[in-house]
Parts: structure tokens; sequence; C-alpha cells
């Protein structure tokens, strides 16, 4: 050891300590596959978010009157700052498609099952609290997109019994009659507040406690089962690598990969047609003239699809509630022993991959694609409301049919499941 | 020296009252931050009245005006457009505009002070988006038997000429008739009640007003 490593770990309580339970001696299995690289993955599209929001900031005017002109500026005069804002808004979609492999990695393998409950309910809050801070980011820009879309998400807090409207006027800090609240300058100003410092800061918290929690427990793998019921004479896992050097130095090749893919969308396609940025943003908000269709940014549009499946304004919002919280439930709901897709029965294989496309095609719906297909398959004179209500319920039906599958088929025994090897099975 | 011994019932006691204390405090320091959010006395001022001129609106025509950052229409209804309305009812939700979303004297078919013209807020009530105007009788995509109203582009929302909703729609209640009045024959100020003891509190009143053209 150096005399300067010497120097500063004996000034550095626990600091060494905390890096080798956590880099060099977090023993992780040696059998991950691609879908494992969603985790770190997510964690250098947060750093991104963070370092090109911070230089954002610098050239971001919070203001009704200043936002929309403020945006266009770091645009067109900020040197550079088209790039920054795009990696900002490539990098938010991005999150949200690692996000949503991290989590079906999650229903893939089994990982949020007993002993790794609670990093699944961490993981959750942090989707949850990524929800609220990319709803906040799409206000900032003040586009019309922006403003219908605030003044939609936040109206469906009225649905509230008996408060509901104070609650709108509350969340807005603007006043009007009944149902009829918009957003103003003082709602863009308490989500940039919200925005840029008080979600960051719950993010930051809850991804060190999801990683606290995971490491404690130890990483699930694509064979489910546990590496820490077979260890070596120094204690370590005979199925177990280091995760630094080793799973950091393959984790670089997922960055690459992925900065490449990153790269493309932001030189060549940053709208992606109209699903990263939306064209009805390149419009100043106006509160007179709402934009052709009202729709989400892509993340959201599964969700918005079951609020508008939903013919009444009470079971809609609660409906769209649910369909959240019920992921929240999955490790309880889940009563099966056998962890990884590879060994459970063919009922869980069928229900989730039903379930994948159920979630796609509520997307397509949420994001208004459908109505093109329906006149080009049933012809131009078909009712398109009837028949998108038509497959849109039934799609909802099923989004919560794997859940109550799921449940049913593990409690009452139904699955049946293939042995689990004793040890992590690999393909040399 | 004094007792040293632990008198468990008394730590209890203060762990216990220093909690609750000081959770009352912290919910009590709360309360302003919470409160910071309402609307601040700059936007509660924001809420002032308008007066409209609807002299040159032709019958069947459609004029949209701001009241309190709001999209105020005002319709004025054609003859053919008025013979449907009733017919609509078996359609509606709430053909005799039972919820309040409406001042009293607005509760009827015609949800006016005059037959013939229609104020009201152009809002959808499902999630807040403004409704199209399709004022003209004839079949339109979203709906073959259109006898003219408003369509919410959002989540397909049908409204009749009326401003009531249509069932079968995400939307539930008919959209706002905020308070207004006649000033004159070709005056509306939007934001304020009929003045006590007046006709319009009657209301519907018939026939073309003057300087609106038939």
């Amino acid at each position: 050891m150096s005399a300067f490593t010497q120097w500063f770990n004996e000034r550095t309580p626990g600091l060494g300590a905390v890096y080798k339970k956590h880099m060099t001696e977090y023993y992780a299995p040696k059998n991950f596959n691609v879908m494992y690289y969603f985790g770190s993955l997510a964690l250098l599209v947060l750093v991104n978010q963070i370092v090109t929001g911070i230089f954002l900031t610098m050239f971001y005017t919070p203001s009704a009157a200043g936002a929309f002109d403020s945006v266009q500026y770091i645009m067109r005069d900020v040197d550079w700052g088209w790039l920054v804002r795009y990696m900002h808004t490539t990098g938010a979609s991005m999150f949200f498609i690692v996000i949503y492999l991290h989590m079906f990695r999650g229903l893939m393998y089994g990982s949020y099952k007993k002993p790794r409950e609670l990093v699944w309910l961490l993981g959750m809050l942090i989707f949850l609290a990524l929800m609220a801070e990319a709803f906040m980011g799409y206000v900032l820009p003040w586009g019309n997109m922006s403003f219908w879309g605030a003044k939609v998400i936040i109206t469906l807090f009225s649905a509230v019994p008996w408060i509901g409207d104070t609650l709108v006027s509350w969340i807005m800090g603007t006043v009007g009659a009944a149902g009829l609240y918009v957003p103003g300058d003082a709602t863009l100003n308490r989500f940039f507040a919200l925005h840029v410092v008080a979600l960051p800061l719950v993010l930051l918290l809850l991804v060190v406690l999801h990683l606290g929690a995971l490491h404690e427990v130890g990483s699930n793998n694509p064979d489910g089962v546990e590496i820490k019921q077979h260890k070596g004479p120094n204690g370590h896992p005979l199925d177990g690598i280091p995760f630094h050097p080793y799973y950091t130095l393959k984790d670089l090749v997922g960055v690459g990969v992925f900065l490449i893919i990153c790269a493309i969308i932001i030189f060549f396609a940053p709208t992606v047609g109209g699903f990263f940025i939306e064209h009805d943003n390149a419009i100043p908000a106006n509160d007179l003239v709402t934009p052709a269709t009202i729709k989400p940014v892509w993340y959201f549009s599964p969700f918005y699809a079951i609020l508008r499946m939903i013919p009444s304004k009470g079971l809609g919002v609660l409906a769209l509630i649910a369909s959240i919280l019920v992921l929240f439930l999955v490790p309880w709901l889940d009563r099966g022993k056998v962890k990884s897709i590879r060994y459970r029965g063919l009922g869980y294989k069928v229900a989730l991959a039903i379930f994948a496309a159920v979630f796609f095609l509520l997307g397509c719906i949420g994001a208004d694609l459908t109505p093109g297909w329906i006149t080009a398959v049933f012809g131009p004179n078909a009712d398109i409301t009837s028949i998108e209500n038509l497959f849109g319920r039934i799609l909802v039906i099923l989004y919560f049919a794997f859940f109550a599958f799921l449940w049913v088929y593990t409690f009452f025994g139904l699955e049946r499941t293939k042995p689990v090897p004793e040890r992590v099975t690999t393909h040399a | 020296m004094a007792d040293e011994s632990i008198n468990k019932g008394r730590r209890r006691f203060l762990t216990a009252s220093t909690a609750v204390i000081g959770a009352g405090g912290l919910a009590l320091t709360a309360l302003p931050f919470v409160k910071t959010w309402l609307p601040s006395a700059r936007a509660e001022a924001a809420g002032a009245p308008v007066k409209v001129d609807v002299s040159k609106l032709e019958r069947g025509q459609r004029l949209r005006v701001g009241w309190q950052k709001k999209p105020v229409d005002i319709v004025n209804r054609s003859a053919d457009q008025l013979k449907w309305l009733k017919a609509q009812d078996p359609r509606l939700r709430d053909p005799d505009s039972r919820e309040p979303q409406q001042p009293k004297y607005c509760q009827n078919t015609y949800r006016a002070i005059r037959k013939e013209w229609l104020v009201f807020i152009d809002i959808c009530t499902h999630l807040g988006c403004v409704p199209d105007f399709y004022g003209e009788v004839k079949p339109e995509p979203f709906d073959p038997q259109w006898k003219g109203g408003y369509y919410c582009p959002c989540h397909h929302s049908r409204y009749d000429l009326s401003a009531r909703v249509y069932q079968g729609v995400p939307a539930p209640l008919n959209m706002v008739v905020m308070p207004y009045h006649w000033v004159d024959d070709t005056h509306i100020l939007i934001g304020v009640d009929p003045p006590a003891g007046s006709p319009q509190l009657k209301g519907p009143l018939e026939g073309p007003l003057k300087g609106a053209t038939a």
C-alpha cells in the first residue's frame, strides 16, 4: 500500500471497506446475460440527466413568459446548446426504455422474489419518482403539449372525492371555477423546483437504497439459484465473481453499444418521429387552442390508454393508479418458489409473453397510432371509436388478468415447474 | 448521590411527549410551506368579468372569447340547429341538466337565457381539453347521426349544441355554463349573474335580438 493510500485510509474510516463491499468484494453470479446490462445503464443515464440538466438550468428561464423562448435560445444561440438539450431529451426516453427492460428482466427471472422483495419495492418507488420527474420535466419547455399535458394530468386529481377541485387548484396555484383550472406561472415555477432539486435528491437517495438492499441479499441471475448456498473454502460463492473488475469491464461493453445507439438518435433523429419530442411542443403554450391530439410522451402511453378506455372519470383514474400500484404487489401475488422463467411452467411463460404484448399494444393506443391501423384494416368508414374501445378494453382486462392469473396459478399450485439446478449453468 | 436506578415510566413518558410535541411542531411548520402552493393574491385578482359584443355574430356562427384564461364559446344557434336539440335527449347522459353544471336560470333544454344563444365554457368535463366546434347538422366520421355540437379531439367525447354530453364517452358531465347575463340586446357580461328581479333569471327568453340577423 502506498504511503498516500495509507495516509488517506487512516483518515477516512470505513471508506475502503465500503469500496470493497460494493465493488471488489461484491460477488455477483458469473452467468449474467444481456438482460443484466440495464441496471448499470440506468445509472449511466441518471448521471447523464444530472450533468446535462445542470447545464440546461444555466440557460433556462423558469417563467410562463420566458420558458419557451429560453429553450429556443438554448437550441439556436447557445454554443452546443442543442447537443446538451438533445442529450437530455433523448436521455429521458432512454431512461424509460432501460427501466422497462430492467423491470421485465425482474419478471423474467423472478428477481422480486424472496429475499429480494425490498429491492423490487425500492425499484418501484424509483419508477414512480422517475415518472413524476419525467412529467414535470416535460412541462418545463412550456410548449403547447407541455401546457395541455400538465392540465390533463393535474386535472386527474379532481377525481379525488370532496377535495378534488381544491387539490387541483393547490397543485396548479391558479384560480378557476370547479373543474376549470389551467396551469400557469406558479405551476411552472414549482415544477421547475421539484424537477431540478427535490426529485433528483429523492431519486439519488432511492438509488442508494435500491443498491444497498440489493448488495445485502446479493444479485439474482438467469437461473434463479442462490449462489450464496455454495461457498468455497475462502467464504466466497463458488459461482460468484467480484463485481469489479469483472462486471465493471463487462458493463463497459454494454455502455459502448448503448452510447452508439444514443448517438445515432441524438445526431440523426432526435425527435424520433415525434415520439421523443412531440411536434406540438414546437408551438408555444396556448390555453385557447388544444393540440389536435393530446397524448403523453410514449413512455406513459400504456397507462394513459388504460385511463382512456374506461368510460368513467373516477373509475378511469382508479384503473390508472391500480395499473401501477399492482406492480408493487407482484412479490406477494406470485407464490411460486421457482424464480427463473427457464424452469417455470408453460402458463407463466405464455402469460408473461401476453402481458408484454398487451403492454406494447396499450402503448400504441395511448400514442394514438390505432386510428390509422383501424382505417387500414376496416376501411375508411370504420367506426374508429367503437373498434378502438372494444380492443382497448379487452387489453385493459388482459393487463389486470395477468396479475390475477399469477396469483391463482401459483397459489393453487397449478404451475408445473422443471427441476432447478443446484448451481448456475453456463454455455461455454 | 441521587438514586441512579432507571425510572422506565418516566423515560417512556419523556420519549412519547417529545415525539408527540415534536411531530405537532413539524406539522405546524409544514403548514406554511403547504400553503405557499395556494393561488396567490395576484392569481386571485386575475378573475374579472368580461363584456362581449355579439352584434356581429350571424345565425349558426360561433365566437370564442377568453375569460379567466378559459375559452368561452358563444354560439348563435340557427333554427335548424335548435330543432334537433330536444330529439337528442335519449342519447344524452343528463338531458335535463340535473347536475349542477349551470346556473339555475340556464337549467333548460337550451341551457341558455335566450333560446338561440349558447354561452358556455368550452372545456371538456373529462380531463379539461377544449372540444372542437362541429356546428353543421351532417354526418361526421365520429358520429353518423351528428346534429351539430362539440367533439373533443383528446378522448373523443361528444356534446350536442347545448353543450350536453352524449352517452358512451369518457366525459361524465355536461360542459359548464358559467354565470352571465345580457347587459343589453347586443352585449353579454361573462362572469356575473343577472341582477335580482331580472326576467333573464326565468329564461329561456324567446325571439331574435335586435341587431342579430335571422
